[in-house]
Formats: structure tokens, sequence, C-alpha cells
């Protein structure tokens, strides 16, 4: 059955109608604040979690375009020795291939471009190019046997978020607040920041974050680095944010007199649905403003207030974690090196090594660290194999890391061949990926799904297994 | 009321429950979240099970997953979705189902086991059987456990109506229908509407745009028995009408400005969107309709317009991205055309066939992949950009036929001028070069020859010059014919520093000398029967006619051996020999004398003298301007994506798991699913004309209902049977069968006509009734199954936007041409590459055209259109969602269209009513809502405008910025401060929940 819509109804009916509120206002007089409607909270539709959770907001540092997990997490002394040396057609021979697709018959290796070192106690194999990252080694649990189904940028990306390559289907941060709900009144629950720099950049539709079937309260909501942060958040020009509550209070006061009329519960939605919309004008300028911040923060992330970098956006990553938002989702579209990847990846790596280990840092300092899970890497890795200077898609084995609550630090899982070709040791599919979060969020990922054309959806599609070994 | 909100709650069980628990508190929904194992045992059970309505939806929702209709995933080796199946001895020497007999029965065992181990479903499923669907399982076996053919796929047929009959409500067969239904769960039709609701919801629900105040009164004045009937008329012959269907439509088909993959771009197809538009207003036969959009470009004689109909089979999402493999995406686009045709005109999620047979529906893979195979004929571009087609409107069609009679006019007047003098001297002067022309046989070749340099290519003998022999091989290398090696056109060749030889015979009828013109990259050697005449060493690309040689003929066969040389980089060679350019049969005839040449060629060599003859130089010259002027007139037709059959369509296999890589599944024909093979299959390959034909057949069970259950929605707000997607076991049964029978045998009856089916469903009382709910009503039936009053909604995207500037006056009425692009928020573009764009709005009347003109970016729907559920026409949507989220209150309050519309309207506030606040206002109500304020909302509205009147008196700066908001310059009679103040009032009129509301 199909509860959440029933639910969607009622639950601000009861949040409004539990108040004495509009109904014996004054009608010449505008509202006075305690007697504006409260906002519908969405609760999540899991009454009761499947066990008990260790996290309760994720956030998912994308590097969208495919980074090379040769030069970031996943060392292969063995192909530095093959560079330049034909990539053996065992490997290669009837295997799905991108833009190599013509020279399927010449592929040479191409050793990694970056040297790597041992870094923290644990001695976690990292590239050079990220020493902030590897300052807080001992931190990640690094999974180097991922893989996926979609060797293109966009299926692959949309696999990345909903667990399929076909389009239309929920997002996870989608599912995880159609789940938990946020925790959030004055902001979207989930949340997508966008940055650029350090190849060419990869195009992200918003499908990423779209609802699919679930209703759209659940999408996700772009924030952006130019322009409004949030789309129409801006109120009109010559409206002072008084005379923008008086419109408000004057819908808001209309629409009940209306409902007393014609009983429909649709309308005490939206007047809540306004008193949100009212808040996020407020809210929202005051998230995205990091010119308050402290100096030291600031230049912990290396954020300069306003810039739309990665960085600053790990920086507003934390802010919206602070603010009880429950999926934060960070684009870094810099990662498609098809040609010069040494050059490229010095330059990719320095946008987001910093932001990502002081991320890290400041969630321990603020004490959100036990409770927030962040996921690291792209929508697929990059071929052992050169094309030109780069390196083409591969999707039999890359790389990622997980942080955070329920995250057993220090620890590598899985494995690649000697090329970094396939995925050899403890395989990891993306399904699988979703399965953990969703289980150290308290949930079931079998148990949790929505009806849909006549069947039940889940984000795992009908795959996902939890990876335990990398768990706390 | 809620069920109107587009909720889709199937399951009759929730009603129920709702029902129950709606008496004991008012927050029954929070209720329904809590498991529901002990809702309802109250709920009496039906005296007689219902296979379809009671048993197979548990079976299919519960069991089916793993004793189902997919083979490969069947458990225990027991499958429930047959009677024979179900009552068969398992291994285990149970039996689920032993008719009448609970006790021998291992279904009821096993349903009802207090052992977790033994209970099915499996505790660690998420299925869990309420008490009365064991109640209702045990009930359908005792009564013998029957099974029945699932109702959708059992072909309609025609009920009487009941005699069910209220005056004031019964206007026609829907309601005798409806009426029936009511009294048997006890309810009694809502009053009327009064005429104001009555004409609004007409109004959006016939044309997406509200009424004028003026309409309104009109019609609420006018007494005549047949007012309403009138204004159906009437509505239903508004061009709009056409446009408010095709937004429907256009949802469906996934109908986008954008390609839907990676880069997203450009894709142009604005006349398929106006093809259905004009469908709709033409009311084509449905049927007509469905062939045309199939297999419009396989109709006999077909038109431009039909062609361009065709276009819906390219309406499908595809990619340019650099890296793609051709082979998936060949993949994606068969399995996205077998999602979309078989929802659209099946309701039938014969999409999850792709990887697996059904779990649910008698779908096999195999079915699956036979039916994507109608589709491979299509020519398409797998990874690139589609091919468009220019095609001839229908006045582009007119001008093409003038001048193509005026061709057959000339045509005939050529043919009809005796030239048998002229003919008889030419052909006396060419007889002599007939005779001496030369026959050459097709190219033999052989390389290419590795040399270590250039000129060891050039002039190393790699092959025996003097005495070539075909026969003999060369290493690996041997000789080859090459038909493909054409006269007259550059030949690539490959491999640097090597050589490749050509070799062929002529034969001349004379001796005589043959001027070969040649090219060459880089140098080329000549031997006529063995002697080396010519040798050119040069290093140079290859081009036509580079160098002339002339050989002389023996007469009969001679030897010609070309060899060509290459340094480095590419390599190509050019050959044609100069000689007598008649045609060969026209040769072969002048070889013959006259007398003994068959009527055949002396046709041949008449043909052939018509096309020089100088007496027809004037006739000819004016056949040649007009064809001239044919070609200019296609070149200037409108291009379209549509569809282009190919002679040999593209193999299709079953791919395992779906999976494009794997090429040993079983190759397939088109063919329909085999469930519901209806008469006889084709001779020969099936073709998109066969699978329109099948559809449309008056004994497919599902095409007509699915449509007319559709038009119900549309206006009732959710369909006799939902969703209206899924007409498959998952699916509920409808509430009303024989009503959606009838309606659907009736569609067919009148030959497919949508006007006439939707003008019975807006003139039935059922149609008529009032949207408001009684206490009662909704406690009892807060879903409005059975109908007891109207549906109440929020209007969809795109009528949210018409709505406010036909309101306020903006809109531009200006039906089909090319999309839009209105203000969107600068910078929502960053994130689409290759190549990088931004979104330019247009000036003028672009701005203010109906959302369904905007231009769709499947990536990136304009935000505004997007916060009210417009989908992104990714994927086939047959329900909108109907959300109601903060971010659509952020678009009223602040997006510049609104605020724009909500300044207009305001001009129009204080041009058209009077200088008193309270005309002021109820004119504002009139406008959009189409009723006059009650005394509260005036005195609210009042001092509002008093409040802000005063505070932009005081603030000019402030009144005039607001006044800037939107390209059309305000009025500058008016008072800034008041004209500011209205803007306040007009935006809180426009944002009110029953401005958006549909009642």
């Amino acid at each position: 059955m199909n509860n959440i819509q029933l639910f969607n109804t009622d639950v601000s009916r009861r949040a409004f109608l539990g108040r004495a509120g509009l109904g014996t206002m004054g009608l010449a007089s505008l509202l006075q604040a305690a007697d504006r409607p409260q906002i519908d909270k969405w609760p999540g539709v899991l009454a009761q979690l499947h066990h008990k959770p260790k996290i309760k907001r994720v956030i998912h540092l994308c590097m969208a375009g495919g980074a090379s997990h040769l030069e970031t997490l996943d060392y292969k002394p063995k192909l530095r020795e093959m560079h330049g040396k034909p990539m053996p057609k065992s490997i290669t021979e009837g295997q799905p291939i991108a833009q190599l697709q013509g020279k399927r018959n010449n592929l040479t290796c191409l050793g990694p471009q970056h040297d790597f070192e041992k870094f923290g106690k644990s001695g976690q194999h990292i590239c050079k190019l990220f020493p902030h990252i590897g300052s807080v080694a001992d931190e990640l649990a690094i999974i180097r046997s991922m893989t996926t189904d979609a060797i293109n940028h966009d299926p692959a990306h949309t696999l990345m978020n909903t667990g399929t390559t076909i389009s239309g289907r929920p997002s996870m941060g989608s599912w995880m607040l159609y789940g938990l709900g946020s925790e959030t009144e004055n902001l979207p629950g989930y949340c997508v920041l966008i940055s650029r720099g350090g190849g060419q950049d990869q195009p992200v539709a918003a499908r990423q974050w779209h609802a699919g079937f679930l209703p759209s309260r659940f999408q996700g909501v772009q924030l952006r680095g130019k322009g409004n942060p949030v789309l129409y958040v801006k109120r009109p020009d010559g409206v002072d944010v008084n005379r923008q509550r008086d419109v408000v209070d004057a819908v808001q006061q209309l629409n009940q007199l209306q409902d007393a009329e014609v009983n429909d519960p649709e309308i005490t939605t939206r007047i809540s649905q306004y008193e949100m919309a009212f808040r996020m004008q407020m809210s929202v300028p005051e998230l995205v403003d990091i010119s308050k911040e402290p100096k030291q923060v600031l230049d912990l992330y290396g954020a300069k207030p306003g810039d739309g970098s990665f960085a600053s956006n790990c920086l507003l990553a934390r802010r919206l974690a602070e603010r009880g938002v429950r999926f934060i989702q960070l684009y870094h579209r810099g990662w498609d090196h098809h040609g010069n990847i040494k050059g490229a990846m010095q330059t990719s790596a320095k946008l987001v090594d910093q932001g990502c280990a002081a991320l890290i840092k400041d969630l321990k300092r603020t004490g959100l660290w036990d409770d927030t899970l962040i996921l690291w890497g792209g929508e697929f890795g990059r071929t052992p194999m050169a094309q030109g200077s780069g390196r083409d898609h591969h999707i039999k084995g890359f790389s990622s890391w997980f942080a955070g609550g329920g995250i057993k630090g220090g620890t590598s899982y899985g494995a690649t061949d000697d090329f970094g070709y396939n995925a050899v040791k403890d395989i990891v599919h993306v399904n699988d990926l979703h399965a953990t979060i969703l289980h150290l969020m308290g949930i079931d990922h079998e148990k949790l799904t929505y009806q849909f054309q006549g069947r039940d959806f889940r984000l795992t599609d009908v795959h996902g297994k939890v990876l335990k070994p990398i768990l706390a | 009321m809620i069920e109107q909100r587009g909720l889709r709650v199937y399951d009759f069980g929730v009603q129920h429950k709702a029902l129950i628990m709606m008496k004991t508190t008012r927050w029954f929904f929070l209720s329904l979240i809590l498991p529901v194992a002990n809702a309802l045992a109250e709920e009496a059970l039906p005296a007689t099970v219902d296979y379809n309505r009671d048993i197979k939806p548990i079976l299919s929702n519960n069991c089916y997953a793993c004793h189902g209709p997919d083979a490969k995933q069947v458990k225990g080796g027991l499958r429930l979705d047959s009677f024979k199946s179900a009552t068969s001895e398992l291994k285990s020497g149970e039996r689920a189902i032993v008719p009448k007999d609970l006790a021998e029965s291992a279904l009821v065992y096993r349903i009802t086991a207090e052992d977790v181990d033994e209970r099915m479903p499996p505790a660690d499923s998420i299925k869990k059987l309420t008490a009365r669907q064991k109640e209702l399982l045990k009930r359908w076996v005792a009564q013998g456990g029957e099974y029945a053919k699932h109702w959708a796929y059992v072909a309609p047929k025609k009920a009487v109506a009941p005699k069910a009959v209220q005056k004031g409500f019964t206007q026609n067969d829907i309601d005798q229908f409806v009426l029936a239904q009511m009294k048997v769960k006890g309810f009694t039709p809502a009053k009327a509407a009064d005429k104001r609701s009555l004409i609004r919801r007409l109004s959006f629900d016939l044309t997406g745009l509200p009424p004028t105040w003026a309409q309104v009164q009109a019609f609420v004045n006018d007494k005549s028995p047949d007012a309403y009937g009138k204004l159906v008329d009437r509505l239903l012959a508004s061009k709009h009408y056409g446009e408010r269907m095709a937004v429907y439509w256009l949802d469906m088909v996934r109908y986008a400005d954008t390609i839907g993959y990676h880069s997203d771009n450009h894709e142009t197809k604005p006349l398929y969107r106006e093809y259905v538009i004009n469908a709709f207003n033409d009311n084509k036969p449905f049927d007509q309709f469905t062939r045309e959009q199939i297999a419009g470009d396989l109709l006999k004689d077909r038109t431009g317009t039909q062609l361009i109909a065709s276009g819906y089979n390219r309406l499908n999402m595809n990619t340019r991205e650099g890296g793609a493999q051709p082979k998936e995406y060949t993949a994606k686009y068969l399995a996205d055309r077998v999602r979309n045709a078989s929802t659209v005109w099946m309701a039938s999620t014969l999409g999850c066939s792709e990887c697996h047979d059904h779990k649910f529906d008698p779908f096999t893979s195999k079915d699956f992949y036979s039916f994507g195979a109608f589709f491979a004929d299509l020519q398409e571009t797998p990874v690139g950009a589609q091919k468009a087609t220019k095609v001839p409107l229908p006045r582009d069609e007119k001008k093409l036929g003038a001048i193509e009679a005026d061709i057959v006019v000339l045509a005939k007047q050529l043919e009809g001028t005796d030239v048998s003098t002229g003919q008889a001297k030419w052909e006396a002067s060419q007889k002599a070069a007939a005779a001496n022309s030369v026959a050459l046989s097709p190219w033999h070749r052989i390389g290419p020859f590795a040399a270590p340099n250039f000129d060891q290519a050039h002039a190393k003998s790699f092959v025996n010059e003097a005495a070539v022999d075909l026969k003999k091989t060369h290493g690996k290398l041997k000789w080859a014919e090459a038909k493909n090696l054409a006269d007259g056109k550059v030949h690539a060749l490959t491999g640097a520093n090597s050589a490749h030889y050509f070799y062929r015979t002529i034969q001349s009828g004379s001796v005589r000398p043959l001027e070969l013109s040649l090219g060459s990259d880089d140098s080329f050697r000549i031997w006529l029967n063995g002697k080396l005449v010519a040798d050119k060493k040069i290093g140079r690309g290859v081009a036509p006619d580079q160098d002339k040689v002339k050989v002389n003929l023996v007469a009969g066969e001679n030897k010609l051996l070309l060899k060509v040389a290459n340094g480095g980089g590419p390599s190509g060679f050019y050959f044609k020999a100069q000689q007598v350019t008649l045609p060969g049969a026209v040769v072969t005839a002048l070889k013959i004398e006259g007398a003994k040449r068959t009527p055949a060629q002396k046709a041949v060599i008449a043909a052939h003298y018509r096309t020089l003859a100088p007496e027809l130089a004037t006739l000819r010259q004016k056949i040649s301007t007009k064809n001239a002027e044919k070609t200019a007139a296609i070149n200037a037709n409108s291009t379209s994506l549509v569809s282009v059959s190919m002679a040999k369509p593209r193999m299709v296999r079953v791919l395992a798991r779906g999976n494009w890589l794997d090429d040993t599944g079983e190759i397939v024909q088109p063919a329909v699913p085999g469930y519901l093979k209806l008469g006889k299959v084709p001779e020969g390959r099936a073709s998109r004309m066969n699978l329109a034909n099948w559809i449309i057949a008056r004994d497919n069970p599902l095409t007509a209902r699915v449509m007319v259950n559709r038009l119900w929605a549309m206006f009732h707000g959710r369909g006799l049977a939902m969703p209206l997607d899924d007409f498959g076991s998952q699916g509920t049964p409808p509430t009303h069968p024989a009503l959606l029978d009838w309606l659907a045998v009736e569609f067919m009856d009148k030959g497919w006509d949508v006007k006439h089916m939707v003008k019975l469903m807006v003139t039935s009382g059922t149609y008529q009734q009032t949207s408001i709910a009684s206490k009662a009503g909704m406690e009892t039936d807060p879903y409005n199954f059975w109908l007891a009053r109207q549906g109440r909604w929020r209007l969809e995207a795109e009528m949210v936007r018409d709505n406010a500037l036909a309101v306020s006056g903006l809109l531009v009425k200006t039906i089909g041409g090319p999309s839009v692009k209105p203000y969107q928020p600068a910078g929502y573009w960053a994130h689409l590459n290759f190549p990088k764009r931004s979104w330019k709005a247009d000036a003028g009347d672009a701005l203010y055209r109906r959302g369904m003109y905007t231009y769709l970016c499947r990536t990136f729907m304009h935000p505004s259109l997007a916060a009210f559920d417009a989908p992104s026409r990714e994927e086939c949507t047959v329900e909108r969602v109907r959300s109601n989220t903060p971010q659509q209150a952020l678009v009223l309050l602040n997006d510049p269209t609104y605020v724009e519309t909500a300044r207009i309207f305001a001009e129009r506030i204080l041009h058209e009513s009077g200088k008193d606040v309270e005309t002021r206002i109820a004119f504002a109500y009139q406008q959009a809502l189409h009723r006059n304020p009650n005394a509260k909302e005036l005195i609210l509205l009042t001092a509002l405008a008093a409040k802000h009147l005063k505070q932009y008196q005081a603030d000019a700066p402030a009144a005039a910025a607001v006044l800037k908001v939107g390209a059309k310059p305000a009025d500058t009679k008016l008072d800034k401060a008041e004209l500011a103040a209205w803007t306040s009032i007009a935006r809180v009129v426009l944002n009110l929940h029953e401005n958006i509301t549909r009642n």
C-alpha cells in the first residue's frame, strides 16, 4: 500500500489543527509570531528502525567524471613496471571499453603517474597528491574493489545514486528522507552542492538528486554557489521581509478561511509549506554565509567566502550537518581525465584534498563525527591502459572510502589485480555501498520499499550486501 | 478531497481499514503505517469469493515473487499462478491446494502455521498476510480454489446500464452504473455543483485555462435547459482543448526538446507536438492516432503529417557521449521503446521482463525482446546526433503537388512529340562509336606488399608483372575480385611503404587507342598485355584525373595491370577509362541491326535519344526547371525526427539478464506477447503496422479500457482501475468493472471517438456533482472510490502558469511552434556541458506562452514547472505526482513570472474595476477565483492594501523596484505606490490555494 501520500496529508493537518492558532485570530490584524502555523515535518515512513542506527546523516563527496583509482587510492607497482608495454589481451578481451574501443587490439599499460606513500599508523597506501587525506588515513576505510555496471558517465551516476541505470528511480538521499525524515524544519532535508575544476567539466543532471517516483518533497535541493543559493528563495525587489511576511500571512489566513468552507486537507498542508518556505528565505542566506566562521576554520578548509569552491562546499556540508540535514551531496566535476592525467590529477587533487580532510577534522571538533558518515568516490574508475596521456572510463575495479560513525578507521577492504583492472578480492558493487549506508542508518535495505507500478522497489534493486568488515 | 490529490491507493483493504480506524481516531492515516496484521477482521467476507477481486491481488502481492510466473525463481517447485500448478503434487508429496479441503491444502496450513519456520510468507520477507487475507484464502479454497483469467485480459463486454435512476443526478448511462454501485455501498450522490464551480472546473478540465468572468456570468445567466451542453460543446471546439489533451499525451510519450543523456543536446521535433495538438482538436479517431504514431511512415500514400506522427518512435532519450558503445545504447533504446509502447497503449509493465520473466504477469523475457524487434527496422544513430528528415507540412504538400502535376504534363508532351527523323540520323552517327566501344571487367586486387622503403615499394616486382597469375598466392596474400572498386571514384588504401596491384581485362572490338585517367597516392605503374607502358614515381595525395595515359588496345582481350605504391601516411587511387559515354544497354542495342532489334531494345534507344534530342531541348529545360523547383520546395520543408524504416532490420536477441554483451541469446522476430495472441499471425516478418493494428484490434482487451480509464482520471482525479499504468496482476481491479467495460466498448463502437467519450463523461451527473465532501462522505469513503462527489486537486504545473498569465491578461494564446524560453534563474544550466550553454530568455510574446511550450531540457527541467511536478519526460509518465512543497510556495512568491503577472493583474484591477477598495478586491476575486469575496476576506485584504499603500507611499524606491520586475514596463499613468500596493494584493490572490485548485 501507499502510505506515504496519506501521511503526507495528515501529519500537517495534525501539526496545524493541534494548535488554537488561526481559527480565533483577529482578521484585521496580521498574525503574531506565536499564532503562525507549525511546520509539517515528515517523520519518516519507518515508525521503528530495523536495528540500532550508528549514524544520523550522510555526506557524499562525489568525484564526478570518475577519479582514477590508480592515482588516488590503489597502489600498483607492477603496473609501473609494465608502463608502455602491451596490456595482456587475456584481461581485456570481451570486456566493455569506452573511448578506447577503436584501439582494442593495441592497448598499452600506463604506469601510475604519481607516487604513493604509506600514511598514518595504519600505513594505508595513498597517492602523495593527497597529503591532507593522508593525514587522516587512520579514519578511513578504503575500498579498493569497487565495481559498477555502466561505463558512461550518465548511467553510471544514475546507478551510483539510484541503484539502477534506468532513469526515474529515487536517489539515495530521497530514500533516506522517505525512510527517516529530516531533523530540520528550516532547510530541505537533502541538499546538493556542486563545484568544478581540474578537468573537463562533467555534466551533472538534476536527475541525480531527483525523488523519482517518490513524492517530490523528498527531492534533493541544490544550493548554488552563485546567484540565489536556493532557486526562488530571494524575495522580489521592493518587497522587504516584513512585506513578504504580510503577503504570506494574508495567504495563510485566507487559505484557513477557505479550509473552513471546503474541508480540504491539502489546504492545511499548503499552509505548512508556505511557513517552511518563508523560513527558508531566512535560514538559507544565513546558512550559506560562511564569512562569520572563525578564520582558523576557514583556513582549515582553505575556503574563501563566496568562492564556490569544493573547500567552501565542505565547510557548508558541516554547517548543513549541524542544522540537521539528512543527506548532503557534494559533486566535484573535475575528474574525467581522458588526457594529461599527470598534470590534471595534480590540479584536481589540490582542489579537493584539503577540504575532505578538513571536513573530517571539523566534524570531530564539532561533535558531529560519531553520527555522520562520509562516502568519497566517483561513479567509476579509470583504465590501467593509456588513452594517449590519459585514462579511459573503467568499471571493473576502482576505489572509494568511507569515514565517520560506525566505520572501522584505518582499514583496507578488497583489492584489484596487479594491473588495477579487475577487482579480484572481496568485490563490492554499488548496491553494496547503498546497503551499507542504509545499514548504518538503522535500515535493512531489503525492507525500505515503495510500491510503484505494482512492484516493491528499493534502493538496492534486487541486490546489495552489507560490508560488515569495514564496520566498527 | 484527499483521494483526489493523485493518491494512488490501490488496495481496497486499505480503504476498509481506514474506514474503521476513522471511527476511533481522526489520525487514522498515522495508524496506517503501523503493522496492519489485525486490521479489519470486522469487514464482512464476501459470501462468494471472487478470484480476480479478492484472491489474485493477495497471491500476486505476497506469493508470486517466489511462486509466480517467473519460471527461474520458483521455490520448492510450487507455482500459484494457475489452478493446474497450484493443485499438482509437489516433490514433498503435498498439494498447495486441494479444492474444498482445507485440511489437505498445504497453502492453508502454511499461511496459518504457528511455527515461524513453516509459515508463509517467510518471516524474513517484508510480506505479511492480514487476518482478513488469510480468511479470504481459506474461504476461496473451501469454495473450490478456482482461478479465473485476469480481468484485464478478458475482452470487455457492453452490459445494459442498470436501471438505477435518480432525478437531479442521472444524466446518462454512466450515472446508472455509478448509482447502482453507490446503492450497493450505501451512498447517495452529492448535490450538483453550483454553476460557477462547474464552468471553472470544466474550463480547466477541457482547455487547461480558466474561464473569464464574463463567461462565468453568461453561463450563470443562461437559464436554458441545454446551457451546460452548449458550454461543453463550446469548450470541446476550443483550440485550447487540443493543447490540454496534448500535455497529457506528451507526458506519456516523453516528448522533450533535448536528448536526455549526458550532454543533453537540443533535438528538434516541435512538429510532433503540433501533430498531437491538432489530432485532438480534429478529433482524430484514436485507432488512427495510434496507427499514425507507431507506423505512420509505413502507411500507403502516407502524408507528411503521418510521417511527422511516426516521430513517436524517436522520442526516446539518446546519447552523444564519447565512448558510449553503440551496441549498448541500441539495446537501451529497444528497451525504452518496449517500456513506452507497452505502458502507453496496454498499461502493461512489459519492461519488467528485460532481465527475467515477469514475476506477476504472463510476460516472458522472450516476449520483451520480440516486442522490441517490432522497432528494429528504425534507422537511428546509436551514439551521436540523430538525423532529422525533411517533412512536407500540408501547405508544402499542396505546393509540391502542383509542381508534380506540371511535371507530369510536361513529361507527357515530351513523350508525345514525334522525333523519329532526328533519331534515325542520330542512330546512324552513333553506330560506329558503338562498334568501337570497349568493355572492362571488374578489378582483381592484391596487397599490401610491404617493402623496407618507398623506393622498393615502387620498384620491386612483388608479382610476375609480365604475366599475371590470379591463382598464385604470395605469402598470406591472394588475388581477390573487387567489384566495389568502381571506376571514377577515389579509393583508399592502407599501409606505409607498401604496394597494391589491380588487374582487369579489357575487351575491344578493334585495334584502338584508349585514354586512361588516373590518380594515385603515391606512385603508379601500368602494364598492358605484360609490357610496362607507364611509370610515375611521385609522392602526393590522391585526386581524380591527376594523369592521363594513352594505351593501344589489340582487338579482343587486353590485360591491364596497375600498381600503386605508397611511402607514408594515407594512400589511395583513382581510375577511369575515357570512352563513349553511351549506357551499356544502348550500346548493345545499337550494335544490332535496326530490323533485328527486339521491341525492348528499340525502346531503350528511343528513350535514350529523347534525353538528348535537340528538338526536345526546350521541353527538357522546362522539366529540369520544374525539378529544381521541386527540390527547392522539398529543401524548404521543415525537419522533424521521424521513423525511417530500413530494409534490413537489426537482429534482435534475447539478452540474458539484460546483458548487452551476451551474444548467446535466442534470435527473435517481431511478435506480440504470447498470452495475447490475436487472430492470424502475418506472413513473413511482422511490421510496426502489424503491431499498431494488433494494438487497436477490436478484440484486444486492453487498449480501449486503458484509454477510457485515463480519460476518466482526467475528469475525476483517479481511474476506475488503478494505477493507470498497470492493468496487470499488481494493479487493483476496477471499482466499477461494468462501467469501465461499457465505456471501452462504447469507445470502439463509436469509432474510437475521443471527443464523444469526453462529452459523455463530462455531461454525466457523476461529473457535475459538487467537490465539497460531506463529513460523512469523507469518513466513509475518503478516497472517493464510489464517486458520491467530485474531486478537487491542485492544477497541473503548466496550468498553474497558464492560469496566472490568463488571469492577468498576459497570456499569449498562439498555438504550436517551436519551444520558447521564459525567465529562468541565471546559471541554472551551469552544470550542462558538451557544449557549455546558458539559457537566454526570449523577448516579447514568447515570454508569455503557455507552459507546454516552455523549452523542456530533460536533465534540467525548468525549475518553476518542475516544482509543480511536471515530469522530466525521460520515461513514460501516466500519472503525475501531485505534491505540495515549500518550493511551490517559493515559486509563486518569488519567481519573476509570478511577480510580473501579479503586477499586470494589479494594473487590470486598477483600470477595470473602480476606485473603491472593496470593488477592486471583488474584481480580483471574480477574475481569479470566479466568485465574490466574503466579508472576512474583504476585511483582511482591505487592511493589507491600506498598510502597503502607506508603506510604498513612504518608500518610493521600493515601489519603483516592485514595478520593475519582469520585461513588461509598468503603466506610467498609474500611481506607483498604489500599483505596488495592489501588486501585493494580486500576489496574495495568485498565491491562494484556491487559485491553483481545480474544484
